[in-house]
């Protein structure tokens, strides 16, 4: 055990980053637009002239999903697997970690909650149908930290190979 | 799990565009005739489409179509029992009088109970509750004894009416959704109220009280009875510190005005479940708002019927939900 090469395991923490980022964004994008769809189909059930619009209600909760995937997508072109070097030491391997666990948990947490203010919206739509464009705001915000992340993590992704 | 009912909700939402709103009463009142009346509810979709249906058809096609909508949402029907006992409760008295008094069981059920009149029926025939719910075999059991051994009609009623408010009560706390809670100790706190006033009225006794309140946690029922023993202005100087304080006042003014404000009361309670998108809350509230629509089409009708004035049939329309 004294002779491993603990920097072998950068680039292991550095794909558990990549992975964390799509599969935590992904588990929520998947539970909110489950929770979604409930609610739109119940809309359209009886006034299927709303599907339009519920149907964008419906995706608001799938684009953590996407930034996972994007996050993943860049580290793994950073970390050596699809372009880039791998990282030569142990503590690079987890700067990519960590910089991806921003829009792993940020991604996650708020697909959810984006789901419940995206289901209420529906609620909105179905009695108001006219007042679809205020409706589309409250989901809306949540995505903001959503985005948040996604810019903290790229950026954070982006730099480590200068440090 | 809280997520069943977002489909439903949704659905109950898009539902609710379509339930009559204070300018539809309005247009009912506007009605010169009891015919209009019916046409205006025919031309909303009220009814099963068939011409020339009678008024209490017209009523009893929407209640039906409320419990259809609800059994094609959910499987579930525990969280509606606070609704469902009432029913059949209705219907177990109706059993138990027929066959004791020997009248044939002609139009005296309600329809939309859990239970099967007919099962009721037989139970009371063969005098064997057993293929009951125990709680309600046991009420059954002991009114159908108090009408056959000493014909006492009322006692029969007061048993089936207390068992019926103490399985709302407990179904309520059971659910363990706060609204059904609320609905139910509600429920069974005006009928508290309503049975003390009465009892005071025709000089009741203090044991016929403690057989007929039923237990809530809103009143305190020894205090209740002791005033509805002694005077009137002893019960509504009790009601006064209580959650029921203006009930005394509706009570002063008329009956009807007190039946009116018990219907108002909960329609208040439930209107808070239109903020709510996820429990089965939104499912109770619109079968609540359905009756409450029903019950003020009922009374713009009779009020017609009977030719009333409109500003005697408006004091006695409910509150809408929308």
């Amino acid at each position: 055990m004294q002779n491993f090469d603990w920097n072998a395991l950068g680039v292991v923490f550095a794909l558990l980053g990549a992975v964390l980022a799509a599969l935590m964004g992904g588990i929520g994008s998947a539970i909110g637009v489950g929770l979604t769809g409930q609610a739109a189909a119940g809309v359209v059930t009886e006034d299927p002239s709303q599907f339009g619009k519920v149907l964008i209600l419906q995706l608001l909760p799938g684009t953590q999903g996407i930034y996972g995937l994007l996050i993943g997508f860049v580290t793994l072109t950073q970390i050596g697997v699809l372009g880039g070097t791998a990282p030569d030491t142990l503590s690079k391997g987890l700067l990519y970690l960590a910089a991806c666990l921003p829009m792993a948990i940020v991604g996650m947490v708020s697909a959810k909650w984006q789901a419940k203010a995206s289901v209420s919206s529906i609620s909105l739509v179905a009695k108001k149908p006219d007042q679809f464009g205020k409706s589309m705001i409250f989901p809306a915000m949540v995505e903001t930290y959503a985005v948040l992340a996604l810019l903290i993590s790229i950026l954070s992704i982006t730099s480590i190979a200068n440090i | 799990m809280k997520e069943e009912y977002i489909y439903a909700v949704a659905r109950v939402r898009a539902r609710e565009l379509g339930l009559l709103s204070r300018q539809d009463v309005d247009q009912l009142m506007a009605c010169r005739t009891y015919e209009e009346c019916l046409r205006t509810l025919s031309d909303k979709g009220w009814g099963t489409g068939e011409a020339n249906l009678s008024a209490e058809a017209v009523l009893a096609a929407e209640e039906e179509k409320t419990w259809a909508f609800i059994h094609e949402l959910t499987d579930d029907m525990a969280p509606f029992k606070v609704l469902l006992l009432p029913t059949d409760y209705n219907n177990l008295k109706a059993a138990i009088k027929t066959v004791v008094t020997g009248v044939e069981p002609h139009e005296v059920f309600l329809p939309g109970g859990e239970i099967d009149p007919e099962l009721m029926l037989r139970c009371v025939r063969e005098g064997d509750f057993s293929a009951l719910p125990e709680d309600m075999a046991q009420a059954a059991d002991k009114a159908y004894h108090a009408l056959l051994q000493k014909e006492d009609g009322q006692m029969c009623d007061v048993i089936l009416d207390r068992a019926c408010l103490m399985g709302v009560v407990r179904c309520g706390k059971e659910s363990g959704v706060p609204i059904l809670a609320d609905y139910a100790e509600m429920l069974c706190a005006t009928s508290n109220v309503k049975v003390a006033v009465r009892a005071c009225k025709t000089g009741k006794s203090r044991a016929f009280l403690d057989m007929a309140l039923a237990p809530c946690s809103t009143l305190d029922l020894g205090s209740l009875a002791a005033a509805a023993c002694k005077s009137l202005d002893d019960l509504f100087g009790y009601l006064a510190a209580t959650p029921y304080s203006e009930a005394a006042g509706k009570m002063k003014e008329s009956y009807s005005a007190f039946e009116k404000w018990c219907d108002d009361k909960v329609m208040d309670l439930v209107k808070g479940q239109k903020m709510n998108p996820f429990t089965v809350g939104p499912l109770f509230a619109f079968v609540i708002a359905r009756r409450n629509e029903i019950s003020t089409v009922r009374i713009i009708l009779s009020g017609k019927l009977n030719e009333l004035d409109d500003g005697m049939i408006r004091e006695r329309l409910r509150d809408m939900y929308v």
